[in-house]
């Protein structure tokens, strides 16, 4: 066991390295604090004065913001750097300035000096707080240089003000100081800061003694330089850590010890969570705060919700892992938790409750305690919280979560409990009056069932009354002869009491489990629908329809559209946003942190927007607003909107995925098509190329021992198969004139037989294998087509046919009027096509999937055969014949408005 | 050219087109060859066992089967007919499978009919070499003693190393047909090594024999394939 954990620690901590890993890569910018013990001990002359020995050494450093509050050597140390210029907001008719981080941005100096990192924003900046800007800075990847004073640190807070008497409310949380990669401690004894106050070097004179009487007071000082030591101190113990367990040197450092503090609605629990902080830091441990939902919660009212959500949001920033989890009772969820998860201290309030309460209902503290084991306890009394001005809730304010019991519950107990009474009349005839209290608990425990706690309990009263009303002697009063009645009456009271109140819990824990039971039947539902969607338009419905139902808010969701996000759904249906919303959600995609209302970043907006994450990255963004004021979400909301969320998030990513996979597959289909295509154009090229070159090189060098029929043949050979070439090249450049749109067909009034005799013409050589048969039907009308073309598509019909039809066979030709068309169709005898290929066989290069191995024939004939006729209005399909083996390929054109047979016009 | 005996040579032609047919036919009937045809696979594989052919002229696409396939079957039927095969296809792969499946040499179309006749004389006197060598091979200026093992350019003696010897003696044997990379990386050096030592020999040979090693005259390089002895008709 000491040898595993030995082995353990002497290797590099994955954590470690990461948090390494995370420092160098990414090009993230340095952050370097100077942190002074308070103002005017020379922060920002110290910043200057290293970011001037930094130009010298011709690194570009610009002032984003300097505050010189008038001292005049820090003044004269700006001298020389260029400062970017502030932003002037308007806020409430007053102009204020602003550092303008989006110029800075845009200037992308090297290293940027910030000044006064805790610095609070005018509203209607883009981060509330300036330590903010700077995270945006250094993610961008600029350096900054910054100042900070030690009363400014969030867990520090209290302490200070505890010291001052001076609550300071600008905080800049933990988690920025342990991201900064280099803290300098700018230090001047109490002393000499006393006397550069007095000499009035860091207030001007009239604030000075002011200053010196309220806080400059040595004492004070003393002790914030101490905190500032010890803070830095600290840090550097830590950064040596880090190092050795990065390069995995065997250190000093204790077995990892790790801190949980359990939050709970109680406004202490803040300074608990600083508390904890403290503790972790001074242990080296990691540490964690925890809430435990119990049925309890569910009574809360909503502002001590938001308390216990702050509470946590604080323990995270302050750089704790925070966690809610639901358990019966509060003391065994916590040891629970702590045990799975190595906890070795847990942080607790003391009680503040009464003796009496915590006989009653017992001690969370004193069950933890108790239950703990090994893991050390720390109780920590509740401080008086009076600077936060908060008191806890009164019970009365408390809003059930429950339903609230209705006059009618107590109207209904009431008539139990009357119908007890009766029971109990009839029963006394027969026994005796030990029995009729039990009707009454029966009724007592009824109620408790049926309409919770306080209906039970007042039932248990008018039991307990009527019983002694109607059955202890004497009969129809209040008072009672006997004190053993006395006794009995008062262990009915206690009894129905008791039973009431253990009734009514379980009825409340039915009753969150059933809420509980309706929101994971809802999500089951909700991931059983996103399965079933196919489209991403169905989807994102489904969506914000499920959002905006399940937490009674309006959506929108936007998706990345090229480089910007655009809105692809809404409900209510929703189709663009402001400016203001847009560039906060356009921030959040490109950031991956959530923004707008009640968030960090850009607060005014008036929606917040989230970020929808899966783990390969973000996919959208969800923006969310009601009427209602406050949060918009309560930790229960925002929980079950992640759950939501992450399925739509990951149904999404499914569905690009799938497109993804589908265009993979076309882009492939088309490169095999594109690669066949090649091999068919070089192969129909090359072959008429190489009788033709054959045959002249053959007359050329052989002339003389060639008689007169083989130089005949030779130069046949040359002729024909240079026509060849010159057809195919034509169907090429028709083919290219199609797919630029570059043919506009003329429209004139033809006799079909014309174009018909003109094509067989051309075709003659190429049909002398074939017999041809031509069928017109008499009396044709004229019809309105490019003759030009309609000759090529003859042609190309005849050339096919002739090509695939065997030698001998005969190829018909015959054209018809049917109802509002004429049919042109071209039949052949040959093996017909296979019905699989009857549409394809149009496709520009279908035969070129068979390669080479095709017989010299471009792949082009019938797709322009369809471009032209399509182009002159008419359609053509390829069938085969019904009557015989062959194909039949059929053209249909429409009949001119107003249509005259050849003879009618000739007339 | 004819055969020494009295019967003219025969060539079968296998092409799917008529027209590259019917000039083959006529230019190469009237350099004297006895000139059989075929259109399809089946065809050309059914001639072959009817007749005695001595030259196949092999077109790879045709419609019944792959011309690479054809070659198969006729190599793995014990004939060793030189093949010479005829393409459309300008991609080097195929030509070298071509040859490693036994084809004897390859004309890219379009070709000139000269190219096509050097190749059958080629094919042609190769086959006799193979039924009784010649001993001493001459070239231009070259002259190779394949007995004495002497190599001479213009009547002076070249001295050679072993390898780059065997290296010529490989070429002078297959002179006027092209061979692989593969194929003479495995007669001269035994075993599959790489193309770089072959394009090394290649050079330090065309040093000592070629009057301008810069453009060469004896020994050809086929881009992509291997290089070819250019033989004297």
């Amino acid at each position: 066991m000491t040898e595993e954990r030995q082995d353990r620690e002497s290797r590099p901590s994955p954590e470690a390295l990461l948090k390494q890993a995370s420092q160098e890569a990414q090009g993230r910018g340095r952050l370097k604090i100077f942190l002074g013990a308070a103002p005017g001990v020379g922060k920002t002359y110290e910043m200057l004065s290293q970011a001037r020995q930094r130009r010298l050494d011709g690194v570009d450093a610009v002032i984003g913001v300097v505050e010189t509050h008038g001292r005049i050597e820090t003044d004269l140390l700006t001298k020389g750097f260029e400062t970017v210029p502030k932003k002037r907001i308007l806020y409430k008719g007053q102009v204020l300035a602003e550092m303008d981080l989006d110029a800075i941005l845009q200037r992308r100096p090297r290293v940027v000096l910030v000044d006064e990192l805790a610095h609070t924003n005018a509203p209607g900046s883009r981060h509330p707080k300036r330590y903010m800007d700077v995270e945006e800075l250094l993610a961008a990847g600029l350096d900054v240089y910054s100042t900070l004073n030690v009363q400014h640190i969030e867990s520090l807070n209290d302490v200070v003000a505890k010291i001052t008497h001076v609550h300071v409310r600008e905080t800049v949380p933990d988690s920025i100081l342990d991201r900064a990669d280099e803290v300098e401690l700018v230090d001047l004894t109490p002393e000499d800061l006393i006397k550069r106050l007095m000499e009035g070097k860091v207030y001007m004179p009239a604030q000075a003694e002011q200053a010196i009487r309220n806080y400059f007071v040595p004492g004070n000082l003393t002790a914030l330089r101490e905190l500032a030591l010890r803070q830095t101190a600290q840090r550097v113990d830590e950064q040596m850590v880090d190092f050795m367990r990065a390069h995995a040197i065997a250190g000093p450092w204790e077995a990892s010890e790790r801190v949980l503090v359990c939050v709970n609605e109680h406004p202490c629990s803040t300074s608990l969570i600083r508390y904890a902080r403290r503790l972790a830091d001074r242990l080296h441990a990691s540490w964690g705060a925890i809430h435990i939902e119990t049925t309890r919660s569910h009574r809360l009212s909503e502002r001590e919700r938001n308390r216990i959500a702050e509470a946590l949001r604080l323990a995270q920033q302050l750089g704790a892992q925070a966690v809610t989890i639901p358990a019966a009772d509060a003391a065994d969820g916590i040891v629970e938790y702590a045990q799975t998860n190595n906890y070795t201290h847990i942080v607790i309030a003391r009680s503040d409750r009464s003796r009496w309460s915590e006989l009653v209902r017992g001690s969370v503290t004193h069950r933890l305690i108790r239950r703990a084991g090994g893991i050390s306890v720390h109780v920590i009394a509740p401080e008086q919280v009076s600077q936060t001005g908060e008191t806890a809730a009164p019970v009365a304010a408390r809003a059930r979560l429950t339903a609230a019991p209705q006059a009618r519950d107590y109207v209904e107990s009431l008539i139990v409990v009357l119908i007890a009474l009766v029971v109990g009349v009839l029963l006394q005839q027969i026994l005796g009056i030990g029995s009729i209290a039990l009707v009454f608990l029966t009724a007592v425990l009824v109620i408790a069932i049926a309409h919770g706690l306080r209906p039970a309990l007042m039932a248990s009263v008018a039991s307990a009354l009527a019983y002694n009303f109607f059955f202890l002697p004497p009969l129809y009063t209040f008072t009672i002869a006997d004190p053993e009645n006395v006794v009995t009456l008062f262990f009915f009271t206690l009894t129905a009491v008791v039973t009431s109140n253990l009734t009514a819990r379980v009825r409340a824990q039915a009753l969150v489990a059933r809420g509980r039971a309706k929101m994971t039947e809802d999500l089951y539902q909700f991931s059983r629908k996103l399965a079933g969607v196919v489209t991403l338009d169905d989807l994102l419905w489904a969506t914000v329809y499920q959002i905006a139902a399940m937490l009674k808010v309006r959506v929108v969701l936007l998706l990345p559209e090229g480089e910007t996000i655009a809105v692809r759904a809404g409900y209510p249906p929703e189709d663009s946003l402001d400016d203001a919303d847009l560039a906060a959600a356009k921030w959040v995609w490109q950031t991956g942190r959530e923004a707008g209302r009640a968030s960090d970043t850009l607060p005014g907006v008036k929606r917040l927007f989230l970020p929808m994450r899966t783990a390969r990255g973000s996919v959208g963004v969800v923006g969310l607003d009601s009427d209602r004021s406050g949060p918009l979400l309560n930790p229960d909301q925002r929980r079950l909107y992640d759950a939501l969320a992450d399925q739509a998030a990951l149904a999404i990513e499914r569905i690009d995925l799938a497109q993804d996979v589908d265009r993979a597959r076309i882009a492939a289909e088309t490169e095999k098509l594109r690669s066949a295509m090649l091999t068919s154009v070089s192969h129909d090229l090359r072959t008429p190329l190489a009788s033709i070159l054959g045959s002249a090189t053959s007359l050329k060098t052989y002339r003389s021992t060639l008689d007169e029929a083989e130089q005949t043949q030779l130069i046949d050979t040359i002729q024909e198969e240079a026509e060849r070439l010159n057809r195919f090249i034509s169907s090429l450049l028709d083919m290219t004139r199609l797919e630029a749109g570059a043919i506009q067909p003329k429209s004139e009034l033809i006799d079909l037989g014309d174009v018909v005799g003109s094509a067989l013409r051309r075709a003659g050589t190429l049909l002398a294998g074939h017999k041809v048969k031509i069928e017109l039907q008499p009396e044709l009308p004229m019809v309105a087509l490019d003759p030009v073309l309609f000759e090529q598509v003859l042609f190309n019909l005849l050339d096919n046919a002739a090509k695939y039809a065997p030698l001998g066979t005969t190829i018909s030709l015959t054209a018809e009027q049917t109802n509002q068309s004429i049919a042109i169709r071209v039949m052949d005898e040959g093996d017909g096509i296979p019905e699989a290929d009857l549409e394809r066989i149009f496709d520009k290069f279908y035969r070129a999937r068979a390669g080479d191995r095709q017989r010299a024939g471009t792949g082009l004939g019938l797709a322009i055969c369809r471009g032209f006729v399509e182009a002159m209005g008419g359609t053509i399909s390829a069938a085969n014949r019904q009557d015989r083996k062959g194909a039949v390929f059929t053209i249909r054109l429409p009949m001119p408005a107003h249509s005259q047979t050849v003879r009618e016009q000739a007339a | 050219m004819t055969s020494s005996g009295s019967l003219p040579a025969k060539i079968l032609i296998v092409d799917d087109e008529p027209p590259i047919r019917r000039f083959l036919r006529t230019s190469l009937a009237a350099q004297g060859y006895d000139i059989v045809e075929a259109a399809s696979a089946q065809d050309a594989l059914g001639q072959l066992g009817r007749n005695r052919v001595d030259v196949l002229v092999l077109d790879l696409g045709l419609p019944d089967m792959d011309g690479l396939e054809v070659l198969k079957h006729i190599r793995e039927s014990g004939s060793n007919v030189p093949v010479i095969v005829l393409t459309s296809r300008t991609n080097e792969p195929e030509k070298v499978k071509a040859l490693d499946l036994g084809a004897d040499d390859y004309v890219t179309k379009p070709f000139g009919i000269d190219e096509l006749l050097a190749r059958l004389r080629a094919a042609l006197r190769h086959r006799l070499q193979q039924q009784g060598e010649r001993p001493i091979f001459k070239s231009g200026d070259l002259a190779v003693d394949l007995v004495r093992r002497t190599v001479t350019v213009r009547g002076e003696d070249v001295k050679l190393t072993p390898r780059e010897y065997d290296l010529l003696r490989l070429l002078v044997a297959h002179a006027g047909k092209v061979l692989t990379h593969k194929f003479i990386l495995r007669e001269v050096w035994g075993a599959e090594t790489d193309v770089q030592y072959l394009r090394i020999y290649i050079r330090t040979l065309r040093q000592k024999i070629e009057p301008t090693p810069e453009a060469p005259q004896y020994i050809l390089t086929e881009q992509g394939v291997g290089y070819r002895l250019k033989s004297v008709d």
